[in-house]
């Protein structure tokens, strides 16, 4: 403290002296050194205070109240400023962590996508901030069936994408190739009501494709509707399978569905975070997602999530507000 | 609108009138008010939910919670005068079914 007492005195005997810029960038370069060394606030003002009492130890003694003052004034301005600085490192810290589980999870989602014949496979999903809470998985067998499963988990952040590594897990170990969409769900709701707070749950679509019969199997814990489209007909469908979400009641059964497909039908899967989403003052209807699939429906699969995901993300004004997953399935022979 | 939970008790019947959006950041104030209630043996909680404007799946898990504990402490949760999208929700999600709905005649198809 003594070294920087005879620095700041020297520097601010000359500023009053000469009243120039070379002091004044000597200040400057002088305030670098305080900071690096962590010297607080409250003893840069004592530093001054000091060294103007032995440039004019005739001070007035209003002035040197005045000082006094800003000392005491400084002291807790100093104490929050420190707070502030340590709260500033910490969330550095979680930024970093969190950074660190978002890119973990990138690893366990990205995915290739099956690659089938009679099947044009486009996917997207994209989280609300950096941590996704939706999820989709695809899995081909040997006998050419392609499983799909799509999920949303309850919430956002951190505790949302602890849950979705969960159903990651569980679904590797439970859900064997060609197993029934309703079983798969009934298995994965006993993991997830055991493992899961009490006000959280899980939405859940299944299915399965036979590529030789071409018919789509599928069941629904509770999941935002898909839609079903007919070529022929040029027409959107909901996909009603009704169902409890997962985590809910642990002895939950599930029904099977199917629907055949013909060339050019094709099935949409999505998450609320594309159906919910808010446009202003509203909400978007749901035909307004199938119309801006029929506008680029002459696109691949994986061209057309990507564009209505840009109008989405458009539409928002590139603040989602909650995660969005599309997936769309196009028989194309 | 602004959040807010409305309380009235009678005996061991509760009313709830909820009004605003109910999302993540809501769904703690309206949790705190219901699950003391909802964990009293007997008592019956009737929520009004005709004007809440917008809900999302965190509102939802109030709900959940509130089936998981119905069960657990022998009370009873009754849900009153959704709106049409707020009752498109629990449809969607199954949980029509295992929770207690009812609709005024007067607020029908609000």
């Amino acid at each position: 403290m003594a070294e920087h007492e005879i620095t700041y005195r020297e520097i601010l005997a000359q500023y009053i002296r000469e009243n120039d810029e070379q002091s004044l960038y000597q200040g400057q370069k002088f305030s670098y050194r305080l900071i690096e060394q962590g010297v607080s606030p409250e003893e840069v003002v004592h530093l001054h205070v000091t060294s103007l009492l032995q440039l004019y130890p005739n001070l007035e003694e209003e002035l040197r109240r005045s000082f006094k003052f800003l000392l005491e004034v400084m002291i807790d301005y100093g104490m929050a400023y420190r707070e502030h600085q340590s709260l500033k490192d910490k969330q550095k810290q979680l930024n970093m962590e969190i950074e660190l589980a978002a890119s973990m999870q990138k690893r366990l989602l990205s995915k290739e996508l099956p690659n089938i014949d009679c099947l044009d496979i486009g996917a997207i999903s994209r989280p609300a901030s950096r941590l996704n809470g939706d999820y989709y998985h695809f899995v081909c067998d040997e006998k050419e069936q392609v499983s799909v499963a799509i999920a949303d988990v309850i919430g956002k952040g951190i505790p949302a994408t602890l849950c979705m590594s969960m159903i990651r897990y569980a679904i590797d170990s439970l859900a064997q190739a060609g197993m029934d969409p309703n079983a798969v769900l009934e298995n994965l709701n006993r993991v997830v009501e055991r493992n899961i707070d009490d006000s959280m749950f899980i939405t859940m679509f299944y299915g399965l494709y036979d590529s030789k019969k071409h018919r789509f199997f599928y069941s629904s814990a509770g999941h935002e509707r898909g839609f079903f489209y007919r070529r022929k007909t040029d027409e959107f469908q909901d996909i009603v399978a009704k169902g409890l979400v997962l985590g809910v009641k642990e002895d939950a059964q599930y029904q099977n569905y199917e629907r055949s497909l013909e060339e050019g039908d094709m099935i949409v899967l999505l998450t609320d975070g594309a159906t919910e989403c808010r446009v202003g003052d509203r909400f978007i209807e749901r035909h307004e997602i199938t119309d801006m699939i029929r506008k680029h429906a002459h696109l691949s699969a994986q061209q057309m999530v990507a564009e209505v995901y840009k109008e989405l993300e458009r539409m928002q004004k590139f603040e989602l507000k909650d995660d969005v997953t599309l997936i769309i399935m196009r028989r194309i022979v | 609108m602004n959040f807010n939970v409305k309380e009235l008790t009678e005996g061991t019947k509760h009313y709830l009138e909820v009004s605003g959006e109910l999302d993540a950041y809501t769904a703690p104030e309206l949790r705190e008010k219901l699950m003391p209630l909802v964990e009293r043996s007997g008592h019956t909680i009737v929520v009004d939910l005709s004007e809440v404007t917008y809900m999302d799946s965190t509102g939802l898990g109030v709900f959940v919670g509130a089936i998981k504990a119905e069960n657990k402490h022998r009370s009873k949760v009754i849900l009153k005068n959704m709106t049409k999208r707020v009752r498109r929700l629990f449809d969607i999600t199954g949980l029509d079914e295992i929770i207690t709905i009812q609709q005024d005649e007067a607020k029908e198809g609000k």
